[in-house]
């Protein structure tokens, strides 16, 4: 079963840089989530994503679209990044998303349509 | 730390149910047996919405059957032989799901070849592998499917209404009268919650991380038992919906039982058996309120009260204190002969310490009142915020007023706590206190 683990956190908080103290830490902990994942052979892929500011939304209505700036949710907090695992349960996927070292931030976990029932 | 068979006086076993009519033993098969038969079938079926509606469509077939043909001796065990074979069938025509249920079938067929080979070889009576109350894992399935519907992923409202409806077995009409909503609404939240335990595939499982699951167990079985112990509801017009806190015991005391190292679900089963204990006390014969303090408490079931003590004594005994343990100390002070009230004191500090929020400040302050007079509780209410729409807060404060003469104050009191009151029992105790007091 294929969960999506969106990951969000508000992007007015404080996050480490690159040549800040805590940077490398900071790296290291998402590095050693990533070879986690390998290792227990569930991770499908995952990225960051650029800031919310770099989003364009495509926004389909009765066959026509427009095209606009910015996320299509106007949240405090702003999807940042994703991981596509593949675990046996729901339980299984929020044990990874508990794991994700996001220092403050919420991770959507969402099952994937499957599409051996179609 | 095992209270295996019989939690409290309740009854558990659906032995005796060729004695009364094929209604009566279908409804204590749904109220005793549902959550059980439901783990049961969702064990072995594999999808709790195919054994749910089996099990339905069990009771329907139950109630045509035994119209006719009286009621087997063994009621649970015909129901769950039908829902099984129901739900089987329903599998292999379920084309549906595709590929996947294919290979679950074949599973299924199987495992049932397996159990039909086994009941020829007993009495052929065909339902000797339903004996349910003797498998050693039906304490197990019935947690997994509490646990289930307590699932974290679930919002609060729809794990009580799954727990009642799943793992209790009451109807969405009664579920919808507990807990003051329309049956619509809890028709939706049962089927939106199949439908989201199913495609996010929410595990029917005893998890990893149990302790913390157990926590929102207790929570639920706390919630439901609050509202059975002090029914909303307007049209009840009895206090309790006795039916709500039997359920709510029953579960608990299953719960328990399958958690020995959970000391605060054994400390929610006391505190519910020390409440229940005063069941016969709490209204009097016309049906009207009769407070702690005035019941006759040769009325208490002392078995309860003394299950409540073994249960709560070995749940201390852990040396894991929670709240619900504190208030079933609290709730077992009041049954001795006389109250220290002292102690109490001690315990509402204690409750305060461990869960912060006005409701147990405003308990603490009738303590206050019996160790320091009504001057001091009333000053210790006064500084209580956030319970303006809580009836309890005003009715409070209407019994100190009128124990200090402030009459004035007191009866406006007591009429701001009748508004207030959804229970209409409670409602008209406020109002007679009221009109006590006169103009």
């Amino acid at each position: 079963m294929k969960y999506l683990l969106l990951i969000a956190s508000d992007p007015t908080l404080p996050s480490p840089e690159p040549g800040d103290d805590s940077f490398d830490e900071y790296m290291a902990a998402w590095s050693q989530y990533e070879q986690e994942l390998n290792d227990a052979g569930v991770n499908l892929g995952g990225e960051a994503l650029q800031g919310a500011e770099t989003a364009t939304t495509v926004r389909h209505q009765d066959g026509t679209t427009t095209i606009a700036d910015g996320p299509f949710a106007e949240l405090k907090e702003h999807v940042g990044g994703y991981y596509l695992i593949d675990v046996d349960t729901l339980d299984d996927a929020i044990g990874w998303a508990r794991k994700l070292p996001v220092g403050t931030g919420a991770v959507e976990v969402r099952p994937v349509f499957p599409t051996d029932e179609f | 730390m095992r209270w295996k068979s019989a939690p409290c006086s309740l009854p558990t076993s659906s032995e005796g149910l060729t004695a009364i009519t094929p209604d009566e033993a279908l409804s204590r098969v749904a109220r005793e047996e549902g959550g059980r038969l439901l783990a049961l079938l969702t064990d072995r079926l594999g999808n709790i919405e195919i054994a749910h509606d089996s099990l339905q469509e069990a009771y329907t077939k139950a109630a045509a059957t035994w119209a006719d043909a009286g009621v087997p001796d063994d009621a649970a065990a015909w129901v769950y032989v039908v829902a099984r074979n129901t739900g089987i069938d329903r599998l292999r025509r379920d084309t549906a799901a595709g590929r996947r249920l294919a290979s679950q079938v074949r599973v299924l067929e199987t495992a049932v070849a397996a159990e039909a080979a086994d009941d020829a070889g007993d009495d052929g009576s065909g339902v000797e592998d339903a004996r349910i109350d003797e498998q050693a894992s039906v304490s197990d399935d019935h947690l997994r499917l509490l646990l289930l519907c307590c699932h974290p992923a679930l919002s609060r409202d729809t794990q009580v209404t799954l727990t009642l409806r799943l793992a209790a077995g009451l109807t969405t009409q009664e579920i919808a009268a507990a807990l003051l909503v329309p049956e619509a609404t809890v028709q939706q939240r049962v089927v939106r919650a199949k439908r989201k335990i199913r495609a996010a595939n929410i595990p029917l499982v005893i998890p990893a991380d149990l302790h913390e699951r157990a926590a929102v167990l207790t929570t639920v079985l706390g919630f439901i038992f609050n509202e059975g112990y002090v029914a909303h509801s307007a049209d009840a017009g009895t206090l309790t919906r006795a039916d709500l806190a039997d359920q709510a015991i029953r579960l608990t005391a299953t719960a328990a039982d399958a958690l020995p190292d959970e000391p605060e679900l054994a400390g929610l089963l006391a505190l519910q058996l020390f409440h229940r204990s005063r069941e016969a006390a709490r209204t009097d014969s016309s049906g009207e309120l009769v407070r702690l303090a005035d019941q006759d408490r040769t009325l208490w079931d002392r078995g309860m009260v003394a299950r409540g003590f073994t249960v709560l004594a070995e749940a201390l005994a852990q040396r894991q204190l929670g709240p619900w343990q504190v208030q079933a100390l609290i709730a077992a002070e009041h049954t001795r002969a006389s109250t220290n009230w002292d102690r109490i004191l001690r315990y509402y500090d204690t409750l305060i310490s461990m869960s912060p929020g006005p409701v147990p400040r405003l308990a603490r302050a009738v303590a206050v009142a019996e160790v320091d007079g009504p001057q001091a509780a009333l000053a210790a209410v006064d500084h209580i915020d956030g319970l303006e729409a809580y009836h309890l807060f005003h009715a409070t404060r209407a019994d100190l007023l009128e124990q200090l003469g402030r009459d004035t104050e007191a009866r406006s009191a007591w009429e701001r706590a009748a508004a207030l009151c959804r229970n209409p029992t409670e409602a008209a105790y406020a109002t007679r206190r009221a009109r006590r007091i006169g103009p």
